[in-house]
């Protein structure tokens, strides 16, 4: 499997010093074309304004949450098939089942480490 | 029945219903304002109702009334009692700087953390011009540093949840001193209901409760 390492990736994350940890840990698996929004409103627009390959977002944020952004990306003609990965700390089974119903192409709880970041991603787009 | 049992009787009948009618007309006439929680009116309704209680009295209507002034004086000394508290310095004063505190560890976190990962980023950026297992070792080393300043994250949303909890105490309280009237207080804040978070936002879970990695990917495989 050939991961093409130049896609962009959007993080999507209302906490600054999380959208940095994310970033640099992308950097480290050779992700370096990241470009960050701080709720769902703002990563809409960046999405339909661009060209995306991953997305990786946070869930509790306003004005637009993780959920919803998901809900509109899926909603989307052209967005539809974009790559979803929820980071969260809402890891009650609801939200996660909540997240599958909405289209979630994985989900990932915080605290994650690396590894973590590393395997869903690859297991995400070798689905793609 | 003689003429003067007949008065007698008419009197006694007069004298038991007259204190439900003018109840009555004094509920109805209060209707539109009054409540169970208001005191005030409460205690108006039943001086009405006093004020009318003129002859003899009957034992159940003596034992009654000495219950109602029995309430009355239990309501006049929780009163007075929670004003010697000065409750409100609760909701004027000790909540608002408790949550503050809280603001300033969250503030102070995020500083400390920008500093850390801003060393790991210069870190980074040394291991990149070395070669070998150094370079490995290094990338590995601020890997983990990286995983472990996402606890800013996660305290942050927990201070959150103890502020918003912080903010309901607040509002119960202001709602307590209302309701009898012990300097009623202008809550600080409206606290988040769960309908304005979507019902799903239910914060990190202690460790001993939340779901792990490994869990979840076994929900999510259920589905497939």
């Amino acid at each position: 499997m050939t991961i093409d390492k130049s896609m962009n990736i959007l993080i999507v994350d209302d906490y600054k010093t999380m959208l940095r940890i994310i970033r640099n840990l992308l950097k480290q698996i050779e992700f370096n074309n990241v470009e960050e929004a701080s709720d769902g409103t703002e990563a809409l627009m960046k999405l339909r304004g661009g060209q995306f390959g991953l997305v990786i977002s946070d869930w509790n944020m306003q004005p637009m949450t993780g959920l919803e952004l998901l809900q509109e990306v899926r909603a989307d003609t052209r967005l539809k098939h974009t790559p979803f990965i929820m980071i969260t700390a809402e890891s009650k089974a609801e939200n996660v089942i909540a997240a599958k119903q909405a289209g979630v192409s994985n989900y990932i709880v915080k605290p994650f480490n690396a590894e973590t970041l590393k395997e869903k991603i690859e297991k995400v787009l070798a689905h793609v | 029945m003689s003429e003067g049992q007949g008065a007698r009787a008419a009197q006694m009948q007069i004298t038991q219903v007259r204190p439900h009618e003018i109840l009555r007309e004094h509920l109805q006439a209060r209707s539109a304002s009054l409540t169970l929680h208001d005191h005030a009116s409460m205690e108006a309704v039943v001086r009405a109702v006093f004020s009318t209680l003129h002859g003899d009295l009957t034992g159940n209507e003596t034992s009654l009334l000495a219950e109602v002034e029995e309430l009355g004086r239990t309501i006049a000394a929780a009163k007075a009692e929670i004003a010697a508290l000065r409750v409100d310095d609760i909701t004027d004063s000790h909540i608002p700087s408790a949550t503050d505190e809280l603001d300033a560890i969250v503030a102070h976190t995020a500083t400390a953390t920008n500093c850390i990962l801003e060393v790991c980023e210069t870190l980074d950026a040394i291991s990149a011009k070395m070669d070998g297992p150094d370079a490995v070792l290094m990338i590995d080393a601020t890997s983990r540093i990286y995983e472990a300043c996402s606890f800013q994250d996660i305290t942050g949303q927990r201070i959150n949840k103890v502020v918003m909890t912080l903010k309901t105490i607040d509002d119960k309280i202001a709602h307590i001193l209302n309701t009898f009237s012990v300097v009623p207080p202008e809550p600080f804040s409206e606290a988040a209901s769960d309908s304005d978070t979507g019902g799903l936002l239910n914060g990190p879970q202690l460790p001993m409760v939340a779901m792990g990695q490994s869990e979840i990917d076994k929900l999510l495989a259920s589905f497939e």
